[in-house]
């Protein structure tokens, strides 16, 4: 309390003459100022606003796990050897002792057991990276569930997608980098991928792996791409990402006050940058609490590479999972020769639906674009319900995805719940065609039926659960009415209607035209129409 | 002369008789053949544990026809139902009953573990009974089960030999038809090591020329060595590898981040 004081009392008595610490203060932000002109920015970026929404926060987890990647990645790049070259390991695990390995596998081995804290990093950076790729994922899902990706946000939505095609680069170079098993199980899946491209694949795998796989020079070049060109491109593609952020400012759910043309929330300075401050160090510590009690990744146990043995239950990390499960889902012995070219259909299949799904979800604002004709700019995010039809494409998406993403551990989904393996893929099989389809139905049934009971409440209010007997011996159950704050949210979306195939201005009726009118009917034929001001004031005059 | 007979016969007297050597023979064939018969007093004791062992076969061979015939034949000769077990051998038996998948509940893709149905004795007895029938793998030796052998070598014969079908950690993993090959963890080295010599279920079978008993023990070396040291790097998710991981980051890392993200921007009532 006297040391308060005290200190009140010196900036009350200093307030004429700035103090000392102040004084250099001054000097400082003068020095940087007349070099720089940082002023402009700072204030153009200070009162950057973010709006407080749980949803709005994944992107960020995204960002932080990043940067404890490329911390705990420094630190490993100190004490890993990106060669193939054979030693033998005489490190202080017993089981691997004496054991002919490449310098890599010695070298992770060495961190792992070896460097002070070495092994604590290892985790750090590999579970930092799992929870990269999920936070990405998750954060795109929220952007798409809420139409966030629309007009002016259409070219940020790609660069997120190629930041997550980045970051699934990432791992998967990371992963092989220890030479062990696993590590080497998964190159032979991409080597065998490679081969299966008709004419171009054996000369493309050979030109990849140095030579006949495994070779010597895999893990120096993945190394180079994992340590050097891939970061480099994420942080570039993070740097576009957050200047678009800023130019195009944060979306916000519809709420009294809240409009297209403005964005109600925190400012970055000095509240958003304490917070997010803050965030980070939860975000760090979450993944410290978990590398630290959690192992992943046991090379140890894996053992080094040796291209005869392949343990059971042998998956690529999650991200990767959907590529395995979508090889695991298709009909083996689908093959033709062709003038003596074999022809892999079970692997040229699935690289086909793997590339067509990543291209439509990178392209995809630009087809609801086409179909909506919409040149509006949209600032206010949709709950997933005012927007039926992509709510259910996005569910069906995500259970396509779900699926081959179950495929890839139909091994241990056999043995875990008592099933036969090939009974869990025939199921699969037939789920990555129906499950979508299903998906789709239910998810746009529930989000009109939503919608519905949206407009049920915000005309006459919600069921209160009180039964009041009228003096004629009716009875009824008082219906409670919204506030307006309340209501705002249920009523304000926008509405669109099937487009009308007009003929342009040259009186002629386009291809584009009758596409974009037969799409749009598909989208918006199913609709429930927002409540206008006038239904709304004939539902209250019915009330009093 | 007269020196020289007396020296002789001085000699003659300080000599032993012509008998006593034959007197010494005698004593050393007694000596040996005493201690022959000492040493070969097991043989009696022998022909006692022999009476014991025929015992045991024939409560093995009781048991057999009450628990076990209705499948494999009175004779073990086989029938529809189950295989013959002439010449499986006391390792077979041992390994089959001792972890509960004999007598099988009911007719699955494979014998499912279970509790024991018989006492160490009762088995002990079926084994018996069942060496009898012809020459095959026996129980083996205690010198190989104790977790001694040579450790990396185990490990790098597991990763060769076994962890296609069992994981490199032991975890186990599917086999069509909804067989699969059993996590390895809290099986007993005897039982491991009868697993490789008689090949249960689906398993191939890892003879002396293949893997050598050496060999075996290091193997179990290396599972003793899973078993008794936890992961160096904390808690192991049922070593099933990338898709516990996955699942992990998913529900509790993700999970627990977005719990806090909601937390973080929770208004106050």
């Amino acid at each position: 309390m006297t040391a308060t004081a005290t200190s009140t009392a010196e900036t009350t008595e200093a307030r004429p003459e700035p103090g000392k610490g102040m004084r250099f203060v001054n000097w400082g932000a003068n020095y940087i100022e007349d070099r720089t002109s940082l002023s402009g920015l700072v204030k153009e970026l200070g009162r950057k606003i973010f709006p407080d929404h749980w949803s709005f926060m994944l992107g960020e987890v995204a960002l932080y796990s990043f940067v404890v990647i490329l911390l705990s990645g420094t630190f490993l790049t100190f004490f890993f050897q990106a060669s193939m070259a054979p030693v033998i390991y005489e490190g202080s695990y017993p089981t691997l002792k004496g054991v002919e390995m490449s310098a890599a596998m010695a070298s992770t081995l060495d961190i792992s057991f070896d460097v002070r804290g070495g092994l604590l990093m290892r985790q750090v950076h590999h579970w930092a990276a799992l929870l990269f790729v999920a936070s990405i994922g998750l954060h795109m899902l929220r952007v798409f569930f809420t139409g966030a990706f629309r007009k002016p946000r259409e070219i940020n939505w790609v660069v997120g997608f190629v930041l997550f095609v980045l970051a699934m680069g990432e791992g998967f170079t990371g992963y092989s980098l220890p030479d062990d098993l696993l590590s080497g199980n998964g190159l032979r899946i991409i080597d065998g991928m490679v081969k299966g491209i008709p004419v171009v694949g054996t000369w493309i795998s050979y030109l990849l792996f140095g030579g006949e796989f495994p070779g010597e020079a895999i893990v120096g070049r993945l190394y180079t791409l994992h340590i050097l060109l891939l970061p480099a491109l994420v942080v570039a593609a993070i740097g576009v990402h957050m200047i678009l952020l800023i130019v195009n400012k944060h979306t916000q759910f519809a709420a009294p006050g809240r409009t297209e043309g403005n964005v109600v929330g925190v400012p970055i300075m000095p509240v958003f940058a304490a917070k997010a401050g803050g965030f980070f160090f939860i975000v760090f510590g979450v993944i410290m609490l978990v590398a630290s009690t959690v192992t992943i990744n046991p090379i140890w146990n894996y053992g080094p590479y040796d291209p005869s043995p392949v343990s059971a239950g042998t998956q690529p990390d999650w991200y990767i999972g959907f590529a395995d499960g979508m090889l695991r889902l298709i009909p083996p012995h689908l093959e033709t020769e062709i003038f003596g070219f074999t022809f892999t259909w079970y692997i040229l299949i699935p690289m086909a639906v793997l590339i067509l799904f990543l291209v439509i979800v990178a392209l995809y604002p630009f087809i609801e674009a086409f179909i909506t004709g919409d040149k509006r700019e949209h600032h206010i995010a949709d709950r997933p319900r005012n927007a039926p039809t992509r709510t259910a494409i996005g569910a069906a998406g995500v259970t396509f995805y779900a699926v081959m993403w179950a495929a890839a551990s139909s091994d241990l989904i056999a043995t875990h719940f008592m099933l036969s393996i090939e009974g869990v893929t025939h199921v699969l099989q037939f789920s990555l065609i129906i499950a979508p389809i299903v998906a789709y139905f239910l998810t746009k049934r529930i989000a009109l039926a939503l919608q519905k009971k949206d407009r049920e409440i915000a005309l006459h209010g919600f069921e209160s659960g009180r039964i009041v007997r009228l003096p004629g011996g009716e009875y009824i159950e008082v219906h409670e009415q919204l506030s307006d704050y309340e209501r705002w949210r249920l009523v304000s979306y926008d509405d669109y209607a099937p487009l009308m195939v007009r003929p342009n201005a040259k009186g002629r009726i386009t291809v584009a035209t009758r596409i974009r009118g037969v799409l749009s009917r598909w989208f918006f034929e199913d609709r429930i129409a927002p409540v206008t001001r006038s239904e709304l004031e004939a539902a209250k005059h019915d009330h009093h | 002369m007269a020196t020289t007979a007396h020296t002789s016969r001085s000699r003659r007297a300080g000599r032993r008789s012509p008998l006593a050597s034959g007197a010494l023979l005698l004593i050393g064939l007694l000596a040996t053949g005493g201690a022959y018969t000492a040493f070969t007093a097991g043989s009696s004791a022998g022909a006692a544990s022999e009476t014991q062992v025929t015992k045991l076969t024939e409560e093995g061979e009781k048991l057999f026809a009450a628990n076990c015939a209705s499948c494999h034949g009175l004779e073990a000769q086989g029938t529809e139902d189950g295989p013959t077990l002439i010449g499986v051998g006391a390792a077979a038996v041992d390994f089959q009953v001792g972890t509960g998948r004999m007598p099988m509940a009911a007719n699955g893709p494979q014998a499912e573990q279970k509790p024991v149905q018989f006492t160490e004795e009762q088995i002990a007895a079926l084994a018996a009974w069942v060496a009898t029938l012809g020459p095959g793998p026996a129980i083996p030796d205690d010198r190989y089960l104790a977790g001694d052998g040579d450790l990396a070598a185990g490990a790098e014969l597991f990763r060769i030999n076994c962890a296609m079908c069992h994981n490199v950690a032991g975890a186990g993993g599917a086999l069509t038809e909804g067989k699969f090959a059993p996590g390895l963890m809290g099986v007993s080295s005897k039982h491991i090591y009868e697993a490789m010599i008689t090949g249960p279920q689906n398993m191939p079978v890892f003879n002396d020329a293949n893997i050598t008993p050496e060999d075996k023990s290091a193997i179990i070396t290396y599972l003793k060595y899973l078993e008794n040291n936890p992961s160096p790097g904390g808690y192991e998710l049922g070593s099933l590898g990338p898709v516990s991981e996955g699942l992990f980051v998913w529900i509790f890392a993700l999970g627990g981040i977005v719990a806090i993200t909601v937390w973080l921007t929770a208004k106050s009532n």
